[in-house]
């Protein structure tokens, strides 16, 4: 008997791959039309970045999706991830009882974004977090009472992440968005067309009443012996240090296509970044295969929960007889788009990133692999070669990240295994794996 | 939530709430220690809080390379950071 066989194989009418808006969304239309659907999420409690549990338990918005989910009979699976797509519309999944082959009539791709975390100097030193990665720790009870934050880089997360740890007890240090003041009241007047948005930034805003405002600054460097004690920021010409105990900080959002792309998803640039393209049903190029929310570019929350509504409900047309998607729903995403292109222009990532690196700046953080290395490699393919950059835990989701991104390197194709896997999972691949021969280029 | 946990970070006790990330005890446990070195010497801290950095990796009871930031402690769960 071979591993292969003795994992379970699943077969779903629908399979949705990330339970955050987008995915939830998409898993109560099809279940609604009567398709039988799996939904899964890396994270041990459902609801993605947006909607993250606190202390281990599920927010309103999801505890209410949840309970509608079980009902329908929507098998969700906490704690699991995608390895890698199987020929035959199958993935191999592993989870907490082990890896298994999940087969689908069709697939929702709702994967979300991540951060844009880019190096600068002092970026490794404990202390340093994203914004939105601090805001998920201290959710799951990272202690932050007391302690003084700074919050820097671009994007409304910045804000939303400050309101969270200031609510939780951080005193803020400052708060540095780069987007210059232009650039901000340009937004602004894009805000008026979308009132609910504008009343949320100003709820967000307040809740930063008397913290330092550092409209324009920009990191230097995080500084400290062995942990964050200070950052230094230049604004407006001028250089200014300030005294902290974490530095919380990103640049916006990545759309995470990695699935999409090993499937053979195309991708395209949509609101600054390569995401998934999809068509007004939220269909991509590859047949049967559906995707929705912010891997199909980076639009809030609001607008997954639209297209994971379209993207299930156009699904659930093709697998039963439903009706497809209503006009409505099409119309609602349009105005989520336009603002998002709004807020795309105006948090845009920086120029010009490799002057703020010196030689000695880590840009893989998992291989320690400085930009002295790699600034005269010819490409990312070459750069991973000669010095390992993206060969680690993440396996470049940060530093080509950095380098595609801010520095404009062509991308690399996606790698199977998208994550890091146990052994015996990928032994559960049905045909026995690839010889080594057969790998090598 | 009041529900404490026990759990061993290193070798010593540590009571948590319930729906404490691992991450965060071992924070607790040695606060501005940090879970991973890298593989020049520095101690990590996590980064990104939804299990891409890899910053947050320990040891669960013989399972290595788990992410404290997509892990909850769980009673008697036993912690390992790095040394």
């Amino acid at each position: 008997m071979t591993e292969a066989d003795r994992t379970i194989a699943l077969h779903a009418g629908l399979v949705v791959v990330g339970a955050g808006p987008a995915g939830l969304a998409a898993a109560a239309a099809a279940s609604r039309a009567g398709v039988d659907v799996v939904l899964l999420d890396a994270a041990p409690v459902a609801g993605g970045q947006v909607w993250r549990a606190r202390q281990g338990v599920a927010t309103a918005p999801v505890a209410r999706a949840l309970a509608g989910l079980a009902r329908a009979g929507v098998r969700v699976l906490a704690a699991t991830r995608v390895v890698m797509p199987l020929p035959d519309r199958t993935l191999l999944i592993d989870g907490p009882d082990g890896a298994h082959r999940l087969h689908w009539a069709r697939l929702v791709l709702a994967t979300g974004a991540r951060e844009r975390l880019l190096p600068f100097p002092g970026w490794t030193l404990p202390g340093v977090f994203g914004a939105g990665g601090l805001q998920a720790l201290v959710k799951g009870g990272w202690p932050i009472r007391g302690k003084r934050v700074l919050v820097a880089g671009t994007g409304p997360l910045l804000l939303a992440a400050a309101a969270t740890l200031r609510r939780e007890g951080a005193a803020l240090a400052g708060f540095a968005e780069e987007a210059g003041p232009l650039a901000l009241a340009r937004f602004a007047t894009a805000l008026l067309a979308h009132p609910g948005k504008g009343l949320q930034a100003l709820r967000l805003g307040t809740a930063l009443a008397g913290v330092p405002l550092l409209a324009g600054g920009r990191i230097v460097a995080a500084q400290g012996d062995g942990r964050v004690e200070r950052v230094v920021l230049e604004q407006g010409g001028a250089t200014r240090t300030i005294a902290c105990d974490a530095l919380a900080a990103s640049w916006g959002l990545v759309p995470q296509a990695e699935l999409g792309q090993a499937l053979g998803c195309t991708l395209a640039p949509r609101f600054g970044d390569a995401a998934l393209v999809v068509d007004g049903a939220q269909r991509t190029d590859v047949a049967g295969v559906f995707a929705a929310g912010e891997c199909t570019g980076v639009a809030g929350a609001v607008a997954a929960q639209l297209q994971g509504e379209i993207a299930g409900r156009a699904a659930a047309a093709e697998l039963a007889a439903a009706p497809p998607p209503r006009d409505l729903l099409a119309r609602r995403l349009a105005r989520e788009l336009h603002f998002a292109a709004a807020a795309a222009a105006t948090f845009a990532p920086p120029r010009r990133w490799r002057d703020r690196l010196r030689d000695d700046t880590l840009v893989c953080r998992c291989e320690d692999v400085p930009w002295s290395a790699l600034r005269d490699q010819p490409d990312l393919r070459s750069a991973k070669l000669a010095t390992r950059c993206g060969m680690g835990h993440c396996q470049g989701r940060l530093c080509h990240d950095t380098l595609a991104s801010v520095m404009h390197w062509p991308r690399l194709p996606v790698r199977s295994p998208l994550t890091p896997a146990p052994l015996a999972s990928l032994l559960a691949i049905p045909d026995s794996p690839p010889s080594i021969e057969e790998t090598l280029p | 939530m009041s529900t404490a946990i026990l759990v061993r970070v290193d070798g010593r006790p540590l009571e948590v709430r319930a729906g404490t990330l691992v991450a965060a005890a071992v924070e607790l446990a040695a606060p501005g220690r940090g879970a991973r070195v890298s593989p020049s010497g520095e101690r990590r801290q996590p980064l990104c809080g939804m299990g891409v950095c890899g910053e947050c990796r320990v040891t669960i009871v013989g399972q290595v390379h788990r992410l404290g930031c997509q892990t909850f402690c769980t009673a008697g769960m036993e912690i390992l950071t790095d040394d």
